[in-house]
């Protein structure tokens, strides 16, 4: 029930996201014929083939609702620039991409939770305190920068750009994962502090455990509750992240395509990019509610 | 005699914060010799939690502990570091708080809190079955059910039962219990006093901390009497409370609301005024029923409360006693049944109709803290009740209150003051029905005892009537004209106070009379 539920709410913001960016981009100046020809040879011939071929002369509404429909086929239409398939455009970009913010998810998620249960004496306490506040207000490219200059021109570690080997990923999902940590840390600190001033842990510790153990199988389940509800937000940070690293980095990847479909009025491609990250948003925030029941008892009972 | 388990001389406990320190426990001795059951009792603040705490090297974070002798099981404790004092914990004594439902694990069940202890003193064996062992020394039925479910699905009583279990696990010849039953009903309360009563009786060694000292009669053999960190009275029980010493134990004990106490003050030494209520019902409910969804809450309650008149409304969690205050109070409305107050028709008319009548009526809730505006001080918070213009120090007066308090807010408050600012803002209307909801439940026994003789004499010299609701037998049984017994949301006996405590008809009733702990049966 309740899965069926978040399936529908979900194709709802789907739809949603398809129908606004549809129309923010029939909004933008300049038209459709422009954007398909580019570069290329513009003859009234050829734009009236244009028109002919990409169905420009049907009325708004129609276009809409066949977009729509092919949309919820699976056909993702052809790129105006490259004049390929969406789909293959998208699918060769989106596994670096994938690839990259899943490194730097892990890398942030684990960063996290072994700095929040190490440093809770209080000097190691401020400093990694300290250090989150830098990184959160920092902006990833310029800890992009920082990395690049520091490991890859001055000592020659890592590969300066491009996707080659697991060592030309290391940095751009460090520059990715840093920011990520930073909030999920405070935010689990914040969560285990509080969970130590329950009554449960006084319990817990007259049964004899050690501090390691109260902290790792009492307060930190308890500290996670808030931190999963984070995921969509890191969804989203690691989205819009992505699209500035892989340009500082030079990588291949869904940034580069949007930022380059975006910059020529590449319609289908903006469109499928939009509903991409819209799908990923619904998935992961649906995915935080599951893991929610799984860490907390409590809301199971609610729900059924 | 054998080696006592606890030996402790002149011992201090500190809490340096910023420049001051907060001194909890300021020298106190105490012997705990194996197979007896030894009782602090203390009003809040008093230091005995503290204590029961340092005996396990929990005195909490910063805690400074000083003392001429601290020997646990013949050993120096002051010589004991983190090692040593965690293998004590559990092993050699075992820790039950108040409330299960935040003193176990909310996010794990029973069975791995128990198992927990299992793993931490190296059991050997089968983990599952001896929690499932455990959980039937206290008498928790289907054991292996329970062992799998969490703490939010069990009962206030068997999740108490099952915080035992997890105290005894590790099989420690001493088990500590701060507060084991204060946040029961009465009649699970009496199941957990069986429970200890059951592990004393089988030699096992105890230390009780309690706020009630009918609580502790039962099981204790002696009682120390704590006050702000020292122990102004010890002695085996019966003497202890058949003839105490100090003039602080007198007080607590007289204090104890009962039968006996009917017309005389709780916190002085004069008796308290009475009227005749007269015969003019001040509310009148009848057949009041509430639904929600298939849940009936309140079913068929028929209760009046005449002019001048305390009625008092007892039952125990979940009876429907506060959704009854709710309906009379036009906070919900009535799947059916009807109310009159002051000869109006109270139910069914539009809101705007009631308004003119509602500061006829007011209501005292349980924690008046959260039903004041934090921000707003004492003066704006009574001042809002009266008539613009009104002067505010004439009624905290009234109730009390120095005008040295007009200017606090409500969180620089102690509870007892809180509770009489909820009565001046109550009072300030001149109401002819004031709603009480568990008004002393939440208060030390010797301020529970000033409020109680407060809400007496406003009866007394304003002839206003109380709808008195509390868990509290002894409170209703010194305080109320009349009596309603709630089960499940319908009333199973009313009557005369008297009638119905002395000579009870329904089951139920007796039930709970028979479970609560009286001072009286010693």
């Amino acid at each position: 029930m309740i899965v069926l539920r978040r399936l529908g709410a979900g194709l709802v913001v789907l739809w949603v996201a398809a129908t606004a960016a549809y129309l923010a981009l029939l909004a933008a100046p300049g038209s459709t014929v422009d954007s398909i020809i580019g570069d290329g040879a513009d003859t009234p011939l050829i734009r009236s083939q244009i028109i002919q071929e990409w169905n420009l002369d049907r009325p708004a509404v129609v276009q809409y609702l066949d977009y729509l429909w092919r949309f919820g086929h699976g056909d993702l239409g052809r790129s105006y620039l490259l004049q390929r398939p969406v789909r293959d455009v998208i699918g060769d970009q989106i596994f670096p991409t994938v690839k990259l913010a899943l490194a730097a998810a892990g890398l942030g998620i684990v960063l996290a939770v072994l700095l929040a249960l190490t440093t809770r004496r209080p000097w190691s306490r401020r400093v990694s305190s300290t250090a989150e506040l830098v990184l959160v207000s920092t902006p990833p490219f310029l800890i992009g920068l920082v990395l690049l200059s520091v490991f890859s021109f001055q000592f020659g570690l890592f590969p300066v750009s491009g996707d080659r080997g697991l060592a030309a990923l290391v940095l751009p999902a460090i520059t990715l994962a840093l920011p990520v940590a930073g909030v999920l840390t405070q935010v689990l600190r914040d969560g285990i502090d509080r969970a130590l001033e329950e009554p449960f842990v006084v319990t817990a510790r007259a049964r004899g455990l050690r501090e390691r153990a109260v902290l790792a199988r009492h307060a930190l389940r308890h500290a996670l509750l808030p931190a999963v509800s984070l995921l969509g937000w890191l969804c989203g940070t690691l989205l819009g992240g992505v699209v500035i690293i892989e340009t500082v980095f030079g990588r291949p990847g869904l940034g580069q395509v949007t930022l380059q479909a975006v910059g020529s009025e590449d319609m289908p491609v903006v469109l499928a990019v939009v509903v991409f990250s819209a799908a990923a948003y619904v998935l992961l925030n649906t995915a935080a509610d599951l893991a929610l029941l799984v860490v907390d008892p409590r809301l199971r009972a609610s729900t059924s | 005699m054998s080696t006592p388990l606890i030996s402790i001389r002149d011992l201090h406990v500190e809490f340096p914060h910023r420049r001051t320190v907060v001194t909890a426990v300021r020298g106190i001795d105490l012997d705990i010799h194996p197979g007896e059951c030894v009782a602090i009792v203390g009003e809040s603040g008093s230091g005995k939690s503290v204590t029961a705490r340092t005996l396990v090297g929990l005195a909490g974070p910063g805690a400074v502990v000083r003392s001429e002798r601290f020997d646990v099981n013949g050993r120096d404790a002051r010589q004991f570091g983190e090692e040593q004092w965690r293998r004590l914990r559990g092993g050699f004594a075992g820790l039950v708080l108040q409330d299960a439902l935040v003193s176990l694990d909310p996010l794990r069940t029973v069975g791995a809190e128990i198992g927990e202890v299992l793993r931490v003193h190296g059991h050997r064996g089968d983990r599952k079955e001896r929690v499932r062992e455990l959980l039937r020394t206290v008498h928790v039925p289907e054991p292996e059910r329970r062992a799998g479910q969490y703490s939010h699905q069990l009962s206030g009583g068997l999740r108490q039962r099952a915080l035992i279990a997890s105290a005894i696990a590790g099989g420690p010849p001493l088990l500590i219990a701060d507060e084991p039953t204060t946040a029961l009903d009465v009649t699970v309360q009496a199941q957990i006093l069986d429970l200890l009563a059951e592990r004393r009786a089988a030699g096992e060694t105890l230390l009780l901390i309690s706020h009630d000292l009918a609580v502790v009669a039962r099981l204790a053999d002696r009682v120390l009497v704590m006050r702000d960190g020292l122990i102004v009275e010890a002695g085996e029980t019966g003497t202890l409370l058949s003839a105490p010493d100090h003039p602080y134990t007198k007080k607590l004990l007289k204090a104890v609301p009962s039968a006996a106490t009917r017309g005389r003050q709780l916190s002085g030494t004069g008796s308290t005024a009475s009227i005749e209520p007269s015969a003019e019902a001040v509310i009148e409910a009848s057949g009041l029923t509430k639904r929600y969804g298939k849940h009936t809450v309140v079913q068929d309650v028929d209760l009046t409360v005449r002019r001048g008149e305390i009625v008092g409304l007892v039952g125990e969690s979940g009876s429907g006693k506060t959704t009854v205050a709710q309906l009379l109070f036009g906070l919900v409305a009535p799947t059916a049944g009807s109310v009159r107050f002051e000869g109006a028709d109270w139910t069914g008319v539009p809101e705007r109709r009631r308004r003119a009548l509602r500061r006829r009526m007011q209501f005292i809730s349980q924690d008046p803290l959260s039903s004041f505006d934090p921000r707003w001080t004492v003066r704006r918070i009574v001042a809002e009740a009266l008539p613009r213009g009104a002067v505010v120090e004439p009624l905290l007066e009234r109730v009390g209150l120095g005008a040295d308090l007009l200017d606090r807010h409500p969180r620089r408050l102690s509870g007892g003051q809180r509770q009489r600012v909820a009565i001046a803002r109550a009072l300030a209307p001149r109401p002819s029905l004031i709603i009480c909801d568990e008004p002393v439940s939440a208060l030390d026994v010797s301020v529970q005892a000033q409020v109680l003789d407060l809400l007496a004499d406003i009866r007394a010299t304003d002839g206003t009537a109380l709808l008195f609701i509390s868990h509290d037998l002894g409170v209703v049984h010194h305080l109320a004209d009349r009596v309603l017994v709630m089960h499940d949301g319908a009333v199973v006996e009313s009557g005369p106070i008297d009638d119905v405590f002395h000579r009870p008809q329904h089951d139920y009733t007796r039930a709970l009379l028979g479970a609560v702990p009286t001072l009286e049966a010693l």
